[in-house]
Order: structure tokens, then C-alpha cells, then sequence
């Protein structure tokens, strides 16, 4: 899986309230999550993105409420990856799980405007800007599994249930 | 054969084979909850893989909590297609008014110790206070959950708390919690359980447990694993497995002295900004608020009582109340805190999340300051992304409607005890 486009970034602890706010949250209509997302962190987002745009925010991206629609809004606003210095741990499960790829890149160096690359099959992020390669934190076999499928709806719908782990998992 | 924490042993007996931090496992749930903000994505994940009853309707949770009663249509249509779905599949419904997911799940015993309890909202770690394993989810993960009874987890490394000393009397659980998170910080504690003992343990009833767990996942945790020390375990459950085996293995041990904790703050726009209350004595607020699944419980309502009895608010100030329960609410009208609190000013919302997530009544106007007994302060979190909002205890909230500004709470608590 193969993601390219201008990189936004922000800093660290971007939390889920400010992803999309609570106010906005109580809907399955996914246009509306996309026309909030990120709006009291940067009023500007929404018309500068460009369908298939990255995110790369600092450490702990995504932390505090579990509301899903953080990563929804997130994706259904077009975003094609999120690439972050460390993430909050239900947001990284929520956007796995939706097919949204979300990738650690402790290393990599970028500013807003930049033209990134993500590439899950080497395993690594390019900053094709500054023409500098980053490994990524690989994701374990399951996540694998889940983003291939494209998210946990498509993945249990195939396999009905978790099947047994691959080995390395339990090593 | 190397010792295991409180979290390798739960995980162990749901997997079914020891297990360590580090390893990944499919483990068996015990229960699992969702509100009206996470369970209609919820249910549409489940009935999108194929799902038509959940894994143990007994054992699945929908609570209304969160913007109930229903402020407007577009929530009222999501309330009723959770009424439905608990209408046809069996699922045990916490309806408008009830309380807070987290408070019923706890106070009617429907969370034991030694459970491995999943709910799509972060502070399911709440349930950690009777040393549950409890983890939030998002919708997705919990509507795989209903789908399957199990979910993949990583054993989580643990962060071991030791609590030494007691607490002084005029310090709250919220002060000892503040505490904790200002030192490990918002995301201090990712991926880890936090497990917490010591002798300060003596001194916390359930209420003052559920309010230290519940904080957990501002510190960025997977869950909290308080031991059961000096409070009782349900009979039949195997009390060994809810303590540490003594070579267990810790990311790192924190030891914090209680005695020496005194009234904290957390500062806007962040639960881990905390600082001694003296640093802020003098804010004005126009905005008081006790409630929330950390500070909504009868000790909260008896401690603010405490503060107000017999005085009034300053003008200019509203403070709000929302009971965590209705069993809350009933024993607060019982032993008075109800129309203690009602006459110094307070006004009474239902029993629920209330405005502590900006989905209705309550929200705070432009350039307002709040002070809360919620969780978060993150910017916006209360409706409003112009207001500022500072976290405390219920005695710290009380003793700032009182005066129109933060003060410390002591001086009156020691008043009210003497």
C-alpha cells in the first residue's frame, strides 16, 4: 500500500476533542464529520486539503475520548495517511480499523507543503521534498491483516471471527 | 517460570495460556459497553459483518448518557436505534436519566474483579478500581466484539504505582489522581496498564478508586489495576489472581508519597497541566460544574454539600450538578445534599455525562472560565473552543462557586470535619 501526497503538520498531543468535536460526533452521516474535522485546531484545514493529502503530527496524536469519528472524519475528509512522531493507542486501533493508514515515524522531519510518501510495503516514509527516507515502526501481523483487508468490517465479514494468530505474533 | 502483574494474569486466564507483556493475544470478553456516542457506529459495524445478535446479550451494555436526554431530532433518531436494537437483540439498555455507563456498570455489580470488561469509551478503565481489566475501544473494535465475544489485544508492559502514606483528610481522591497524572503525564503511560498499590489504600473506598482508575487513560493507558486491599472481594473469585506475583516484571515502579499531597488544579487546555492550587488562587470563574463518570458519585455531592451549607454562591456564578446515577441523586436526596445544595444556588441536570462533553446543556459561553470535577480540559471539550476550563475536586469546585474565584478548599473542609 502506497500513499503520496503535501504533508500538513501539527504538533504534539493533537487530541481526538479537537480531531472532531463532541458536538459533532452524534451522527452516522459521514459528510458532516468531514466538513468539522479539525476545525478548532486549524479553521483553514478543510479548504486546503487536497483529496489524498498526509497528516503528520507529533507525538501522541490522537490521544483522550475513543470516539471513532476522529478517524473517519479524518478519511471521509479525504485524508490518505496519518503519519505521527507516536500515537494514542485507541486512535491508532480506530484508524486501522477503518482502512485509514497510520504509520510512526519517530525520524521523519517535515513542514506543511511538503510532498510525502508513504510506503507500507517497504516499510518506510519518504520526504520526496527533502529527498529523505524514514523506516516506520512495524505494525503487528493482525494490523497487517486488518489494514490489508481494508479495516475490521471487510476483515471479519471474510475470516467471521479472529482466526488463530500467525506464529510470530505469539512468539 | 517468571512472576506476572495483575494485567499478565487476567489476559492469561482470557487467552487461556500465559502470556507476557509484549505478546499479542485473541482473548475472551466478560462484557462489553457502548454509548450513544460510539454505539450506533457500533451496531452498524456489527450488523455490516454480518452480525444479527450479539456474542452475550446479557452481557452487552448500551447506555444513553452522553447527550441525554436528546437535545434535538438528528440524537433523538440515534437514541431510538439504540432502543431498537436493545428491543430485538436482548441487550441491557441504560436509558435517558439512568447515569453514567460507567457508574451503573460498577454500582450494579455487573463489572467483578478479575473480568476482562471492553467498552467503546476511554473511561472504561474506570472498572479497574475493583480490578477489572477494562480497556475503551473504538466503535469498529466493540461492534467486533459483539460479532465475536473476543478481541486481540497486546499484553500490556505495567507502570507500577505504589501509594505510601495517608492521605490528610481535607485532600480528595481527585487531589491524590491530579497528582498522578501531573507527574506521569498525557501520554506517560501509553500502551502500559497501570497498576496501583500501597497503604493509601487503607483510606479509598470504591468511589475514591473509581475516581483514581478513571484518569488512567489521561495518562495515556490501555488500563488501571488497583489491588483489592481493604475492600471486599465477591465470593468465588479467586483472590490470588487479582495480586501481583512478587518477581513480576515493571516497566518502571512510581512511588508517591500521599501524605505530602495537598489541593492541585489541572490548567487549561489539558488534564496533565496540574499544579498546586495556590498557583491559581485568585482566578475569577463564572462557571462551576460537579459531575462526570471521575467525580459525579455521592462523596462528590456530600463533599461540595459540605462546603455550601448554609451559604449561597456568589452572584454572578451558576454551578450545575449532574448526578453520575439515580441511585446517586436518590441518596443525595436522602441525606440532604440535595436541598443543601439546591439552596446555595446549585441547579440539578439529570443524571449523566451532562456538559462535561459539549454535546448540550451547559456549554459554556465565549471567554468564560469553568472550573470542573470532569477529566478533560482539552480545548472545546466543553462545547465551547473560546472558554477555559480548569479540573479539581468537587471541594475545589464548591469553594470556587462560593467565592466567584479558585480558592483553596481547605480551610472550609476543615471547618465542615471539625
Amino acid at each position: 500500500m502506497r500513499r503520496v501526497g503535501d504533508a500538513h503538520v501539527y504538533g504534539d498531543d493533537v487530541d481526538t476533542d479537537r480531531i472532531i468535536a463532541g458536538k459533532y460526533t452524534k451522527t452516522l452521516d459521514r459528510s458532516v464529520l468531514a466538513a468539522h474535522v479539525l476545525e478548532d485546531l486549524d479553521p483553514t484545514f478543510r479548504q486546503r486539503l487536497v483529496e489524498g493529502d498526509i497528516l503528520f503530527g507529533g507525538h501522541n496524536f490522537g490521544c483522550g475520548s475513543s470516539r471513532e469519528q476522529a478517524a473517519i472524519a479524518l478519511s471521509s475528509a479525504g485524508v490518505g495517511a496519518v503519519v505521527a512522531k507516536s500515537f494514542a493507542r485507541i486512535f491508532f486501533r480506530n484508524a486501522i480499523n477503518i482502512g485509514l493508514p497510520v504509520v510512526v515515524a519517530p525520524d521523519l522531519e517535515a513542514e506543511t507543503g511538503d510532498t510525502l510518501e508513504v510506503d507500507l510495503g517497504t516499510g518506510e516514509v519518504r520526504n520526496l521534498t527533502r529527498r529523505t527516507t524514514h523506516a516506520v515502526s512495524a505494525l503487528p501481523p493482525v494490523m497487517r491483516a486488518i489494514l490489508r483487508a481494508g479495516g475490521l468490517v471487510p476483515y471479519m465479514r471474510r475470516t467471521g471471527g479472529y482466526p488463530e494468530l500467525p506464529s510470530e505474533d505469539s512468539a | 517460570m517468571t512472576g506476572q502483574t495483575i494485567a499478565e494474569k487476567i489476559l492469561s486466564a482470557k487467552a487461556g495460556r500465559r502470556v507476557y507483556a509484549g505478546e499479542v493475544v485473541v482473548a475472551s470478553v466478560d462484557g462489553c459497553m457502548a454509548s450513544d456516542t460510539t454505539a450506533p457506529l457500533a451496531i452498524e459495524a456489527f450488523e455490516a459483518m454480518g452480525g444479527t445478535l450479539p456474542f452475550d446479550p446479557s452481557r452487552t451494555f448500551l447506555a444513553i448518557d452522553h447527550a441525554s436526554p436528546a437535545p434535538n431530532e438528528r440524537i433523538a433518531a440515534l437514541h431510538r436505534g439504540m432502543r431498537q436494537f436493545a428491543e430485538r437483540t436482548g441487550c441491557v439498555l441504560f436509558d435517558a436519566g439512568e447515569g453514567i455507563a460507567h457508574q451503573l456498570l460498577v454500582e450494579r455489580g455487573h463489572v467483578t474483579p478479575g473480568q476482562l470488561f471492553i467498552g467503546a469509551d476511554s473511561h472504561t478503565c474506570t472498572y479497574g478500581a475493583v480490578t477489572a481489566f477494562a480497556t475503551g475501544v473504538g466503535s469498529t473494535d466493540l461492534g467486533a466484539v459483539m460479532f465475536t465475544g473476543k478481541i486481540w489485544l497486546r499484553a500490556p508492559q505495567t507502570l507500577r504505582v505504589i501509594l505510601e502514606g495517608r492521605l490528610d483528610p481535607t485532600v480528595s481522591a481527585k487531589d491524590l489522581t491530579l497528582a498522578l497524572v501531573g507527574q506521569v503525564g498525557l501520554a506517560g503511560a501509553t500502551y502500559c496498564a497501570v497498576q496501583i498499590e500501597g497503604e493509601t489504600l487503607a483510606d479509598l473506598t470504591l468511589s475514591d478508586r473509581m475516581t483514581l482508575a478513571n484518569m488512567a487513560v489521561e495518562m495515556g493507558a490501555k488500563t488501571a489495576l488497583i489491588v483489592p486491599d481493604h475492600l471486599p472481594v465477591p465470593e468465588g473469585i479467586d483472590t490470588a489472581s487479582l495480586y501481583p506475583d512478587p518477581g513480576a516484571v515493571y516497566a518502571k515502579t512510581l512511588r508517591i508519597d500521599a501524605r505530602s499531597v495537598r489541593q492541585k488544579v489541572s490548567l487549561p487546555h489539558a488534564p496533565d497541566r496540574v499544579v498546586a492550587i495556590e498557583e491559581v488562587v485568585g482566578t475569577p470563574i463564572t462557571y462551576a460544574f460537579v459531575g462526570t463518570c471521575v467525580n459525579g458519585r455521592l462523596a462528590d455531592l456530600r463533599e461540595a454539600a459540605r462546603i455550601l451549607r448554609g451559604r449561597h454562591i456568589a452572584p454572578g456564578v451558576r454551578l450545575l450538578i449532574a448526578p453520575a446515577s439515580r441511585e446517586v441523586f436518590l441518596h443525595a436526596l436522602e441525606n440532604g445534599a440535595v436541598r443543601t445544595l439546591t439552596e446555595a444556588g446549585a441547579t440539578f441536570l439529570p443524571a449523566g455525562c451532562g456538559p462535561c462533553v459539549g454535546t448540550h446543556l451547559g456549554v459554556p459561553g465565549d471567554d468564560e472560565t469553568v472550573v470542573s470535577t470532569g477529566n478533560r480540559n482539552f480545548r472545546g471539550r466543553m462545547g465551547n473552543p473560546r472558554a477555559n476550563v480548569y479540573l479539581g475536586s468537587a471541594a475545589t469546585v464548591a469553594a470556587a462557586a462560593l467565592e466567584g474565584r479558585i480558592v483553596d478548599p481547605a480551610p472550609y473542609l476543615a471547618e465542615a470535619l471539625s
